[in-house]
């Protein structure tokens, strides 16, 4: 009953969005503001209905309803209550349900906090978010539906993947969709400004904190995902280049950008129109991914839920949504009217920069992942694009942006002095010099890149303290006064700080796993031993245990560095009821130097287990790295700047006192 | 400075930044894709050893030698040709059998493949669409699930 009346609600829930999505766009158009008012109510009662809709599905899939198809065919009554929840998302038509329930409280936060937006354009938005509600709310309707009942009801449930049975991967699909969808704000919000034909630096003041909320789900989304991958897939790398992660990465370098350029209009009112086109471009982008996701049409080491029906439909959706906005760009981009000159060396100059290779960059992302399906749509060929191709695209593109990324914030607005940053940058210059000497002679050997690329992890690291220094006059007034600088500072500078840290962070990260990382694979018997980086690890043994719905086999083993015990590891392969599928859970010794990664293989004939033994150095900065730049974003979030609507109302305030 | 050269600068360093890029995506589809084949390709196609594939079908049925140190033996086949395949490593935990598997690497001379990457797919009644693709197209009729691996994931 409770999964009918969430059905229920679903449909009604779209009926809503069909009001919303043309309704107070009419009001806009005529002037009308009870109608464009009507919008706030729909998009309240839309969150309600879907929040309804997902709630019952949760339900169903608590009590283990297995007169549900869907939780048959994604749960198991043995499985512990949290992978049940997450099974909601686990699988496509709840992660669908997932998606439009984002979209719409997107929709209603703007229905809340938007009082003080011009009347026309709140209601133009709630309208162009109803728009892409109502397609995808019609998409899980017609052919993903979650609440589909089966008769007669089966005993039990086919269960969830084990490999998706995993706490990083509980949440990383919500983090990704709240990503993905928040940038559906930004670009209903440019559609919004197309159909007026006006943008200001309100416009952008607004678009920013969503963008940036958007942005940091979507960082934070990936880095469990990547997270995930290292140490489930037992494989030990953090990265595949693969083209489902491509289809969350192009959204997130397109939102990089938008959000450096929303910076831009708020400041300068210069950008517009690039800034519009960004915005539609990212969404587009996350369209994109949820498409590639969705549809199966490429290759991915990851599996997922495969119907071409489901693709062609969101692949309409697609090209509605993009040729559409795109189209109303042409028409209108030309009547925005342009402001803000800047000369090339400026704060604006830089801020282009970063903008023109972050797209480009992206740019060359999405060529990697559809030239394979173009290829073999002309001439059915079958080819994979691998790292090989992103390691000569990708990465050149990136080390002038993380070259040029410390100057940025140095270079004033309108007109900078390049020499004048480049002088305040000599210490984090010295710095990077240092540390890459220091690579060559502890290492003594991998690609020549490599240490180049951790001098230039450790110039962003120190350009950004630096800048912090620069702005509180560390060095150049007494220390209290600095200190007092230093906490008058709004918080984005901090945040814009401590995100660029966690940029260069991960660049070391990335650069020390990957061209020093050191793979070995053995086949060990009871007793013997290997050495590994320093370290040396004597397999003892393995047994096995019974966990609450797998079976597993653990091998045990001792490690020493230099002959003092470091730790034992515990790697296992397990063997799931329900479906019955093996995986690997490596065990992991972590310290600053780097991971020691152990997973299982084979058994041996002649007893004991082949073995794939990593020491992946400074790995985890990658993802604390990413952790950084989320709490950066955080930080920069809540700056009473950004903080909505702040700045007018007080403006009301002083209205109201002059009054 | 005038309207005019801003202007100029903006556009060049962006066409600069998009024909470097244009170039080394160029040079990078040239040298660093891999063709991926089935057994029958090996033959038909002729591809020459020493050129960096990935193989698809398969795993051919009691081809699989494991359990004997580091270095793993299995057959890949599309029921038509079979190519043996040595791997040093760990196969994937979803490696069995009679099911569907991708292996990157190089075809040696004698048409010996040396793998140096082995993929099966997360699910268990998933097979790499390219591998249903081109086993369709030989005539290979596939189980139940196997083109077509629907609900079960993410």
């Amino acid at each position: 009953m409770i999964v009918e009346f969430g059905h229920f609600a679903l449909v009604l829930a779209v009926l809503v969005a069909v009001y919303q999505m043309i309704v107070p766009a009419v009001g806009a158009w005529r002037g009308d503001g009870r109608l464009m008012q009507s919008g706030d109510a729909a998009a309240l009662t839309q969150v309600m209905l879907l929040a309804i809709a997902f709630a019952a599905l949760t339900q169903a899939y608590v009590v283990s309803d297995f007169s549900v198809a869907n939780v048959v065919a994604n749960s198991h009554s043995t499985k512990p209550l949290i992978y049940r929840i997450s099974g909601v998302w686990g699988n496509h038509e709840g992660s669908m349900l997932l998606w439009v329930l984002i979209l719409a409280i997107f929709g209603a936060a703007v229905a809340v906090f938007g009082s003080n937006l011009p009347a026309t354009l709140r209601a133009n938005v709630l309208s162009v978010q109803a728009s892409i509600a109502v397609a995808f709310g019609l998409f899980i309707l017609f052919t993903s539906n979650p609440f589909e009942r089966l008769s007669p009801a089966p005993f039990d449930g086919r269960g969830l993947n084990p490999i998706l049975q995993d706490p990083a991967l509980a949440f990383h699909p919500p983090f990704l969709y709240a990503g993905y969808v928040g940038f559906s704000m930004a670009f209903s919000f440019a559609i919004a400004a197309l159909m007026e034909g006006r943008i200001d630096a309100a416009w952008a003041r607004w678009v920013r904190p969503w963008t940036l909320a958007a942005w940091m789900c979507l960082t934070l989304g990936i880095a469990m995902g990547s997270w995930w991958a290292y140490y489930e897939l037992g494989w030990g790398g953090w990265w595949f280049w693969d083209p489902v992660e491509n289809a969350s990465f192009m959204p997130w370098l397109a939102g990089t950008a938008l959000l450096h350029s929303a910076l831009v209009m708020e400041k300068r009112e210069a950008l517009k129109v690039w800034t519009i086109l960004l915005a539609i471009l990212t969404f587009s982008l996350s369209l994109l991914g949820t498409f590639l996701v969705r549809s199966g049409v490429l290759t991915s080491v990851h599996a997922f839920a495969v119907d071409p029906a489901r693709g062609v439909v969101i692949l309409g959706i697609m090209v509605l949504f993009v040729g559409g906005s795109l189209l109303l760009f042409g028409l209108r981009a030309a009547d925005l009217k342009q402001g803000g000159l800047f000369a090339p060396i400026s704060r604006e100059g830089s801020l282009v920069l970063n903008n023109i290779l972050l797209t480009v960059s992206c740019a060359t992302v999405l060529v990697g992942t559809l030239y394979p399906l173009a290829l073999e749509s002309v001439t059915g060929e079958k080819i994979s694009v691998g790292a090989p191709f992103f390691n000569l695209t990708f990465v050149p593109l990136m080390i002038p942006l993380l070259v040029a990324l410390p100057f940025g914030p140095f270079l004033a607005w309108k007109r900078g002095d390049l020499y004048g940053a480049a002088q305040r940058l000599t210490f984090a210059a010295v710095a990077a010099l240092v540390v890459a000497i220091a690579t060559v002679a502890v290492y003594q050997r991998g690609p020549w890149l490599a240490p180049p690329a951790m001098g230039l992890g450790v110039f962003v690291m120190a350009g950004a303290i630096l800048e912090l220094a620069y702005r509180g006059k560390v060095g150049q007034v007494s220390w209290d006064e600095a200190w007092r600088r230093l906490t008058n500072l709004p918080r984005s500078v901090y945040g814009t700080t401590i995100a660029h840290f966690g940029v260069g962070l991960m660049v070391l990260g990335i650069t020390a796993t990957s061209a020093y990382r050191h793979e070995t694979v053995v086949a060990l018997k009871p007793g013997e031993t290997v050495a590994v980086s320093g370290y040396v690890l004597e397999y003892k043994g393995a047994r096995s245990s019974k966990g609450p719905n797998y079976v597993e086999e653990t091998g045990e083993l001792a490690v020493t560095r230099d002959g003092a015990p470091v730790t034992v590891l515990y790697p296992s392969k397990r063997l799931y009821d329900a479906p019955p599928q093996p995986t690997t859970e490596a065990g992991i010794h972590n310290s600053w130097r780097g991971d020691l990664y152990v997973a299982l293989g084979d058994a041996q004939d002649a007893g004991g287990f082949a073995m794939r033994i990593y020491f992946n150095p400074l790995v985890r900065f990658i993802w604390i790295g990413a952790l950084i730049m989320f709490i950066g974003g955080g930080i920069s979030l809540s700056d009473r700047r950004l903080r909505v609507g702040a700045p007018v109302r007080a403006r009301r305030r002083e209205q109201g006192a002059a009054a | 400075m005038t309207r005019k050269q801003r202007r100029g600068i903006l556009i060049g360093s962006s066409v600069l930044v998009l024909a470097v890029a244009a170039i080394l995506t160029m040079f990078a589809l040239k040298d660093s894709i891999v063709f991926f084949h089935t057994p029958s390709d090996l033959a038909e196609k002729k591809v020459q050893s020493g050129q960096r594939i990935r193989l698809g079908g398969l795993v051919a049925d009691g081809s699989v030698k494991r359990g004997g140190g580091t270095d793993v033996e299995f057959a890949v086949t599309d029921t038509i040709k079979t190519v043996a395949v040595s791997y040093r490593g760990v196969l994937p935990d979803l490696f069995r059998e009679g099911q569907g598997v991708v292996a990157e690497g190089v075809l040696e001379p004698g048409g010996h493949f040396k793998a140096d990457t082995v993929l099966a797919k997360h699910d268990e009644n998933y097979m790499p669409p390219e591998v249903a693709d081109s086993l369709k197209a030989k005539g290979v009729k596939l189980g139940e699930g196997a083109t077509h691996p629907g609900a079960g994931n993410k």
